[in-house]
């Protein structure tokens, strides 16, 4: 029995210790925004956070997660994710989707350790995140775009 | 002509939902939402036809008959019926139409499908006129409400307005008597001119969930006593179980099942990570006397003797031979390219749910009018009792479009060979997917080219060996004398008037599956043509622009007016070397879009650095111009993954070198060129945007690494042909 807190939840999980974090998620708490892409932390997808840091979930095994505090996009709720949403939104970023909720963690990551990050600080915070549609020039501009939002 | 009431269909069947604006005789369907499980119509709807539902709180939905990965019909759909109602953005939502062939075929292929870049091209007046039709009952409402003459009603935003008499009503107000009225077959469409959201960048309907994580792909289904499959399929293409042990998968817990069925040996499972713990405990031994044991580079050799070889010739003008014969200078090359899997970032997976008698299907399925036989046989149901929801998926780039139905037959060998009622999911991993074949097909390139003494084209040949896509499979119907255009579109019906010209074609076969990928043949055509004419062109003496230019033909306009939008864009001056940069143009029409690129290039260390790309583009009226935009954009980064790092490699005994997505690399953030957009402004129907981006980065990179280091790349990807 492995014991962590989910977007401020406390949960209790009776899985194997190696089971992946993801699969935790989605599985077991049906947290279905946080996605499958490659199972080897080769393309972001998986992205949550984990005591305050970035985290690929996908090779994150459950027993390591033991007692810590997990916030996936569902849980997301700073100035800085609200943020990075609305710019996602403005600037219509996503196209299939599917890489989206691994961008928004990592990028709001981004705002909160570096409010005002220039264009190498976002290739190297976000460089982790495939997106296989290449949304990457709208990526880029609602990272900043959500900068200044947040500088007012 | 004939009008039908609703009343007349209600009476029919018992439907909510009707069609009259099909170029088929009227019928009811039976309740698309109510198959989808969500907002099903209730009392007071208005369904004027199959495509729209209005609501008595006001919201317009639009059943999109064409799936969304990413390239925006559920906006570019909705957009066209809110166009002719006169709705406001505000109120409109999009959702799946279910598998009704009927109701939903892709008119231009007869069946319920998406691809070919064909979803805005084949809706534009149909989705139009369904919206017309809705607002003339909703004005015919309108006007028997309030006893005044409907051709003095207005619409606008969503509000019906009798001016001389102050009265209006909102749409939702007027539902449940509009619902009543007759339904006009051929409605007024409004002129271009009268376009109020037609043109503009109206925020796209999946852009919220999809970026809070609420948006539910097909691996966010999860089903009361679901269990998850994965399946071993065999390691090479044509393989087969020749023994297996249940025994050690069916030890580790959670692991319930081990059946063999006809792709692989299926792991049934109550987790995902159960599934894959089992899967990787099988024991299974494999017969590979019909698989393709030859490595990519022994069938490239004998892809390559086929050039040489008898072909099929596909298009031809003049008498090249004797041109080529004469011509002062010839140039020959050869070009070749990899298998590429299309990776889309959510892999391929379904879920199904078996339950008396009936079979309901989760996927991103891309063509239902396939898949919902491929289950109703394989299942042995009736297909009225097979129900698709067809999900948002995180991509495709063609993968999910499936002639043979692989993945719908493979869950529905799931459940069959569970023999009973329940619900399974069904996941491919990253492996399974770059493993799995369905690959663009590898290709040569043997091409020719001949100039006089004035440094005139006078002769091109360009013979292709590839495998053929269409063949052997419900497709084979659309080939001609042998031939599959998709092998070499784009090789044929050049833009150019090259006067002696023959392309042709030898026709490959390997166990090893084939599939349109981005672009289909155009993948690997932009690249082998509009590199070798920038050879020609610098062997002439000539300007890349200006000798594309003087190449056209009279008719090619379209061509002509993006690569001259392209040039002005980039100021291009003739220079194709700034300091340590290249620059190099491509031109390349596919799915009638035209598209015309440069690209800006450093050397880094040996491989291309792409800066800058300008692209402009003629996709008729632009519905969305903001879509438009974003598919260049997304083309471009495709096309420059597969251009820079992309090669599936077999390797001797036909195993997959690749794996994940270490070896099989795609483009980072930091590796993604500004690209700026242009649209032309044109008055032409709407054609794709999805896939015509894609052609022309590859070789304008291609010509820009020529330019800068003098190097032609005639092997892809660029990360093994800068070596050779």
């Amino acid at each position: 029995m492995y014991n962590l807190t989910v977007n401020n939840r406390e949960v209790s999980v009776d899985v194997p210790g190696d089971t992946p974090l993801l699969w935790v998620l989605r599985d077991e708490l049906r947290l279905t925004g946080t996605k499958f892409g490659c199972g080897v932390a080769q393309c972001g997808a998986c992205t949550v956070m984990m005591d305050g840091m970035t985290r690929r979930s996908c090779v994150t095994p459950i027993e390591m997660a033991d007692g810590a505090f997990v916030e996936t996009i569902e849980g997301l709720d700073t100035p800085e994710s609200q943020a990075v949403q609305a710019a996602w939104v403005a600037n219509d970023v996503p196209q299939c989707g599917w890489c989206q909720s691994g961008q928004v963690v990592s990028a709001t990551a981004l705002l909160t350790e570096i409010p005002q990050p220039t264009d190498d600080d976002i290739d190297n915070a976000m460089a982790g995140n495939i997106c296989r549609c290449a949304t990457y020039q709208r990526i880029r501009k609602a990272i900043h775009d959500a900068a200044s939002t947040l500088e007012g | 002509m004939t009008e039908h009431t609703r009343r007349q269909f209600l009476s029919a069947s018992a439907g909510l939902v009707v069609a009259v604006t099909l170029p088929l005789p009227g019928r009811a369907q039976s309740g698309a939402a109510a198959i989808l499980g969500q907002d099903a119509p209730t009392q007071g709807d208005f369904a004027p036809n199959a495509f729209i539902r209005v609501a008595p709180d006001d919201t317009v939905t639009v059943l999109i008959k064409h799936i969304e990965f990413g390239q925006g019909p559920y906006t570019g759909l909705s957009t066209l019926v809110a166009e002719e109602m006169d709705a406001d953005w505000s109120q409109m939502r999009a959702e799946a139409a279910p598998a009704n062939a009927e109701l939903y075929a892709n008119l231009f292929f007869g069946m319920q499908g998406t691809g070919g870049s064909t979803a805005m091209a084949n809706s534009y007046m149909q989705m139009r006129k369904a919206g017309a039709a809705a607002r003339a009952m909703l004005v015919a409402a309108a006007a028997e409400e309030w006893g005044v003459p409907a051709g003095e009603i207005e619409v606008a935003q969503g509000v019906v307005r009798h001016g001389a008499s102050d009265r209006s009503a909102r749409f939702g107000e007027l539902a449940e008597r509009a619902a009543g009225m007759t339904v006009p077959e051929d409605p007024p469409l409004k002129d271009p001119g009268q376009f109020k959201l037609i043109g503009t960048e109206v925020q796209k309907l999946d852009t919220k969930p999809k970026s809070t994580g609420e948006a539910t792909f097909t691996l966010d289904v999860y089903r009361e006593g679901m269990e998850t499959v994965v399946v071993r399929h065999p390691p090479f293409f044509g393989g087969r179980v020749a023994n297996f042990d249940p025994a050690p998968a069916m030890a580790v817990p959670g692991v319930v099942a081990v059946h063999e069925i006809p792709s692989g040996i299926a792991v049934y499972a109550t987790s995902t990570a159960a599934a894959l713990k089992g899967r990787d405990a099988l024991d299974v031994e494999w017969d590979d006397t019909e698989a393709e044991t030859r490595s990519s580079e022994e069938m490239l050799q004998a892809f390559s003797e086929a050039t040489a070889a008898e072909t099929l010739v596909a298009e031809e003008a003049g008498d090249v031979d004797a041109a080529l014969e004469g011509a002062e200078q010839v140039i020959e090359t050869e070009f070749r390219f990899p298998y590429l899997a299309h990776a889309p970032l959510e892999t391929l997976d379904a879920v199904i749910e078996m339950r008396d008698g009936v079979a309901e299907l989760w996927m991103g399925s891309q063509f239902p009018s396939l898949d919902k036989p491929t289950l109703a046989q394989t299942l042995g149901v009736d297909p009225s009792n097979v129900i698709i929801n067809v999900m948002f998926a995180g991509g495709s780039f063609g993968r999910r479009a499936q002639p043979d139905a692989h993945l719908a037959a493979e869950i529905a060998a799931i459940a069959k060979a569970a023999g009973r009622d329940g619900s399974w999911k069904l996941l491919w991993t990253r492996e399974d997917d770059l493993h799995g074949g369905y690959y663009r097909p590898m290709t040569v390139h043997r091409m020719r080219g001949g100039i006089d003494a004035a440094g005139n084209i006078v002769g091109w040949t360009d013979v292709l060996a590839n495998q053929s896509i269409m063949a052997d499979g419900p497709m084979e119907a659309m080939m001609d004398k042998g031939l599959d255009p998709t092998a070499y579109e784009g090789a044929t019906k050049m833009p150019y008037d090259l006067v002696n010209f023959r392309t042709s074609w030898a026709r490959m076969e390997s166990p090893v599956p084939v599939l349109w990928w981005r672009s289909v043949g155009h993948t690997h055509t932009g690249y082998a043509t509009e590199v070798f004419l920038d050879m020609l062109l610098e062997a002439a003496g000539k300007d890349p622009v200006q000798g594309r230019l003087d190449l056209l033909r009279a008719d090619a306009g379209r061509d002509r007016a993006v690569l001259e939008r392209v040039a002005a864009m980039a100021g291009w001056d003739g220079q194709r070397v700034k300091g340590d940069r290249g620059y190099g143009i491509a031109l390349h029409e596919s799915f009638n879009t035209y598209v015309a690129q440069i690209a800006e290039v450093s050397n880094d260390n040996g491989m291309p650095r792409v800066h800058r790309v300008w692209c402009a583009v003629d996709c008729g009226v632009a519905v969305n111009p903001g879509v438009i935009r974003a598919q260049m954009e997304g083309g471009i980064g495709y096309g420059l993954t597969a251009l820079l790092y992309s090669q599936i490699t077999l390797l001797p005994g036909g195993r997959i070198a690749e794996n994940n997505f270490d070896d099989y690399r795609m483009l980072r953030i930091n590796e993604m060129p500004a690209v700026e957009v242009e649209i032309l402004d044109t008055d032409h129907d709407p054609s794709g945007v999805g896939e015509p981006g894609t052609p022309p980065i590859g070789p304008a990179v291609g010509n820009a690494w020529r330019a800068l280091t003098g190097q032609t790349v005639t092997r892809l990807p660029f990360t093994v042909g800068v070596q050779s």
